[in-house]
């Protein structure tokens, strides 16, 4: 990407059709990971250490947006707090207007649009921020959707953003079926399993929030998590050993 | 605090917090004939409001509120079984009378903007601070071309002191706490009842009876008729419904 001339502006094109601004936006990112299961979505991200005389506050990188609507975030926290303050807002403001919660669609529709205004006004940098927002909408249905820096928003069944996404994304692929995410605790063992794959294993840099049809959000404490961890070692342990047995 | 930025649907309204003086009455003539047509339109929609009756009793753990079921237009009931309590959060409902449109799109918007509040910050505005925020947004309405004509009470319980709370709120913008409070013509009757028998540490069954008594004392009394009436309670458990209560007992 031999680029120094063309990234400069946001509003530049370069010969090749990129928008290098948007596109190192998108480099901000950290960890996480997103699984959408029958009737259960679960979000997952890495919690990095903090330094020991720092306050500890156990929800950072996930948010509520409604009571239905979950976000997890990578990249700059700041620009992520004014997205989701926004996002907060409008979620109120449409169960004001039209007397009904928003849809997943409808609140990723409007971060996406959000974040595209500012790929393209002059004097204002992209947002440094991919969201996975998740939920339910008004019937049941559960949603997954990504949106990234350049303002495009997609749907997916689990996927993950940040920094070694593509690894864990293969790994969803080769373990993401419909049986394995048909329980709730199958979705979030697939989860915590993916993220643990480029995050050093322990319960402790793992934050797994969990939200059900028609029930408040729920963050996964420290002891489940150590339980499930625990497990999925053990599982790793056993599958090595059988390797080394057919050898 | 930090302002609540809000989309609202515009609505066009008549500005009613005209306070008529004798002077003013003579400069009428200088105004066009839609506005005065408009200020005496005012004067019947302020009847409106003191048609519709609103009950609240605080006791020492639990509130009761009371408000008539019949939405009127005019000479005619539109439908018997209207729901004029909102609630705004857990532990919170808001008892509106008013002109009609103004008290759902204000209490509408009121709970709206509590429920940012609980999103944005992880936790519920307490009823007092509550109270404390709509009192300021009828209040900075009322000197705008957009003032809400809405006469409320708001029942809260608040987890944090274990106490129950009520608070009046006029038209006009001012608020109180209160004991208890009537709005309207009929509860000028039940002011009557509940100051001789009104005690703070009456159980649920009591205070069912004594809102009993005062909605029988407004059929009895009141020119209008309102034969139901909705009760609910507010308590540390929540909002509790309990059984809507119809007027015994012959007029006067």
């Amino acid at each position: 990407m031999a680029a120094s001339s063309y990234d400069r502006a946001i509003t530049v094109f370069s010969p090749d059709g990129h928008l290098f601004q948007v596109e190192y936006a998108q480099e901000a990112v950290k960890k996480v990971v997103g699984v959408k299961g029958k009737d259960v979505v679960v979000l997952c991200v890495e919690k990095k250490s903090v330094p020991k005389l720092q306050e500890e506050r156990t929800v950072r990188k996930i948010c509520l947006l409604d009571d239905h609507v979950l976000m997890a975030f990578a990249g700059l926290t700041a620009d992520a707090r004014i997205l989701v303050n926004r996002a907060r807002v409008e979620c109120q403001s449409h169960k004001l207007t039209v007397e009904d919660p928003v849809t997943l669609e409808y609140i990723t529709r409007f971060i996406a649009t959000l974040k595209q205004r500012y790929t393209q006004s002059n004097g204002r940098r992209p947002f440094g921020t991919s969201c996975l927002i998740a939920g339910f909408d008004m019937d049941g249905t559960p949603h997954l959707y990504l949106t990234d820096p350049s303002g495009t928003y997609t749907e997916w069944q689990a996927n993950a953003t940040g920094r070694s996404a593509k690894t864990v994304r293969e790994f969803l692929e080769k373990h993401y079926s419909d049986e394995a995410v048909s329980t709730e605790e199958g979705a979030i063992k697939l989860v915590v399993k993916a993220l643990l794959e480029v995050v050093q294993s322990g319960a402790k840099n793992v934050e797994v929030a969990i939200m059900r049809p028609n029930q408040p959000m729920r963050m996964l404490d420290i002891d489940s998590l150590e339980k499930i961890v625990g497990e999925i070692e053990k599982e790793k342990e056993e599958e090595a050993e059988k390797k080394k047995q057919k050898k | 605090m930090r302002k609540m930025v809000f989309k609202r649907i515009l609505s066009c309204r008549v500005n009613v917090s005209v306070v008529y003086s004798p002077a003013s009455h003579r400069e009428f003539s200088h105004y066009s004939l839609s506005l005065s047509l408009q200020l005496s339109y005012t004067v019947s929609r302020a009847a409106d409001m003191d048609l519709q009756c609103l009950i609240g009793m605080k006791f020492n753990d639990f509130v009761l509120m009371a408000t008539d079921m019949s939405q009127l237009q005019r000479i005619m009931v539109q439908k018997s079984d209207d729901d004029k309590m909102y609630q705004l959060s857990s532990h919170l409902v808001m008892a509106v009378a008013g002109e009609a449109g103004d008290t759902t799109q204000f209490a509408e918007y009121i709970a709206k903007n509590i429920q940012l509040y609980k999103m944005r910050n992880g936790y519920e505005l307490s009823p007092s601070a509550a109270v404390h925020f709509t009192r300021h947004t009828l209040a900075t309405h009322l000197r705008s071309r957009e003032p809400y004509t809405v006469n409320l009470l708001m029942g809260g319980y608040d987890p944090k002191t274990d106490a129950a709370e009520l608070f009046y709120m006029d038209f006009l913008g001012a608020s109180v706490p209160v004991n208890f409070y009537g709005f309207g013509y009929g509860g000028m009757f039940t002011l009557s009842i509940t100051d001789r028998e009104y005690r703070p540490d009456m159980t649920e069954d009591e205070a069912y009876e004594l809102m009993k008594k005062c909605i029988s004392e407004v059929k009895r009394r009141f020119i209008v008729n309102l034969p139901k009436f909705r009760v609910r309670l507010i308590s540390k458990d929540g909002l509790k419904d309990l059984p809507v209560i119809v007027a015994e007992g012959e007029a006067a």
